[in-house]
């Protein structure tokens, strides 16, 4: 029975309506997560002890890099299932992601970086973290530039999704061996998010934040899906209805 | 309210960081839409074009 | 297999691969392949000189830009060196499919049912002997121009013949998705150097240490290992690629 229901999940015309019946479902509740992670943030949370009232860009910095990684992770699983089992929905749920992932690293990086200024007195660190996440944000350059490069929609799936696998194998190896450089040079610093242990009133807001941008992610990621599957459906029969919707 | 503006003495990090993080879910909801607008207006010049059903 | 008959496959492209009159085996298809670009490229030594006067063209930046003065300039070197191998290595990557991919060898390749993967690690091998050793055998003079001591060299080449290993398996993968698209060269460094960048890492902190005098066993063996990696998983993915961009 789940197997009908895995099967279904390849066939564009179900995934479309899917996708449009689902949205709203995703996308309200991501705006009340958001805005109940702000106002608990913002207002309810009590300042740092340490970092004042500066730590509360944890609750757009720490969702916006969660962001960057969970879509990348998303988008090199659905190329490989696009990649092995050739299905054409997989290579859509791929294309959709990247802008989203890409504009979300940009602003992990950019609160990471006013976070750091006060916090540790550098807008910039070549520390582990901050590097990965840069070459995180080139990866999605390169992807999108790849794809952008390929004329032929299917070609442009299938290259692109070979360089999102294999940039998925470099991921840990630049931590790893920037990690690795990082110890020979001995960092001055090592980048925390926050104190380990939070106190409920600062976790919980991190807590909604960080499920609320998930089920934004979730919906756009449909939005821009159907897009996608329109695109690649050409001018299929089953369209006609669909757009009458 | 100044106190809340004032973050602190963070003020310039923290609301700055707080308004781009906003400002890139907002494109991403514009371009996400518009995109689907795009391509819905190209699938039905598409289905037009290729005559009747 | 004797010259005239290497000329002549060298000639005729890799169709004689796809003749069943000749029963090749993958392994030995690979070896022709090897040999033919080996054969071609040594006709057009031009081709081959301009990544390493790129090279040296990269390494006089920095004396220029930072400080001719050695002493300083020895800080950087390691970085320096490999930031500029990196770069002469990318400028050598156009080369690797091009030629192949327009005269339709590498379509060939793809069609004649030998092992694609077996043929593309003889072509990214040929394309290392070509380039990236002989990026090896002029990285000590860029490291003597940067202030290394002589004692330096021996580490310094091995490193750079490691890593230039990587350097042209990693980039392979780049060039195969960039086949066939008009005025790449930005697109497949955007790709690539992503990619390098753990043979950068390891490679300038394997300098680091040489220049320094300290034991280069486990700089070199993290760099090795890079290299084995490359080896087992680039060939597929480039192979994989290939086929796609032939599509």
């Amino acid at each position: 029975m789940s197997f009908t229901w895995f099967h279904r999940l390849g066939s564009p015309p179900y995934v479309y309506a899917l996708a449009q019946r689902l949205t709203p479902w995703l996308a309200w509740p991501a705006a009340l997560l958001i805005l109940a992670g702000l106002w608990g943030g913002l207002v309810l949370a009590p300042p740092d002890y340490q970092q004042g009232d500066g730590f509360r860009i944890i609750y757009v910095h720490a969702p916006s890099a969660w962001m960057s990684l969970m879509v990348y992770t998303t988008m090199a699983a659905a190329a490989a299932v696009g990649l092995i089992w050739r299905i054409k929905v997989a290579h859509a749920v791929a294309a959709a992601c990247a802008p989203i992932g890409a504009s979300f690293t940009v602003a992990a990086l950019v609160t990471g970086s006013l976070w750091g200024q006060p916090m540790w007195g550098t807008y910039w660190q070549w520390d582990p973290r901050l590097t990965s996440e840069l070459v995180l944000l080139f990866l999605y350059l390169g992807y999108m530039g790849l794809r952008a490069g390929i004329e032929d929609t299917q070609r442009a799936d299938r290259a692109s999704a070979v360089l999102a696998v294999v940039g998925v194998v470099n991921v840990p190896v630049i931590h790893y061996s920037v990690t690795w450089w990082n110890s020979l040079h001995q960092a001055p610093s090592v980048m925390r998010l926050a104190k380990p242990t939070m106190a409920a009133s600062m976790l919980v807001p991190l807590l909604l934040m960080l499920a609320g941008f998930t089920l934004l992610f979730g919906a756009l990621l449909l939005v821009r899906l159907r897009a996608e599957i329109l695109a690649r459906e050409r001018a299929n029969p089953w369209l006609k209805e669909a757009l009458a919707r | 309210m100044k106190e809340f503006l004032d973050m602190g003495g963070y003020g310039a990090f923290v609301w700055p960081s707080y308004a781009l993080t906003f400002a890139v879910i907002a494109l991403n909801v514009f371009w996400a839409r518009r995109a689907l607008r795009r391509a819905e207006a190209a699938a039905r010049q598409r289905l037009a074009a290729r005559g009747g059903p | 297999m004797s010259a005239p008959a290497v000329t002549s496959l060298a000639n005729a492209g890799g169709t004689a691969l796809a003749a069943e009159a000749l029963p090749v085996t993958s392994l030995a298809a690979a070896g022709l392949a090897l040999r033919r670009d080996l054969t071609l490229a040594l006709r057009k030594p031009a081709q081959l000189i301009q990544p390493l006067t790129f090279f040296a063209l990269v390494t006089m930046l920095f004396p220029l830009a930072i400080s001719p003065q050695l002493s300083q300039l020895r800080q950087v070197a390691p970085g320096a060196l490999w930031a500029a191998a990196l770069l002469a290595s990318l400028l050598a990557l156009e080369f690797l499919f091009r030629d192949d991919s327009q005269d339709g060898t590498l379509e060939q390749y793809a069609l004649s049912g030998k092992s694609l993967t077996a043929l593309i690690f003889a072509k990214t091998l040929a394309h290392w002997l070509l380039t990236g050793v002989p990026l090896a055998l002029m990285a000590p003079l860029a490291a003597i121009a940067l202030g290394a001591p002589t004692a330096a060299l021996p580490g310094i080449i091995a490193a750079v013949v490691l890593g230039s290993v990587s350097l042209s398996l990693v980039g392979s993968i780049g060039a195969a998705l960039t086949l066939n698209i008009k005025r790449s060269s930005a697109l497949l460094s955007l790709l690539t150097l992503p990619l390098s960048l753990p043979v950068l890492i390891f490679g300038a902190r394997a300098t680091q240490v040489a220049i320094s005098g300290g034991s280069l066993i486990a700089p070199l063996e993290l760099l090795g290992a890079l290299a084995v990696l490359g080896v087992t998983l680039a060939p597929l993915a480039a192979a994989a690629a290939v086929r796609i961009s032939l599509e």
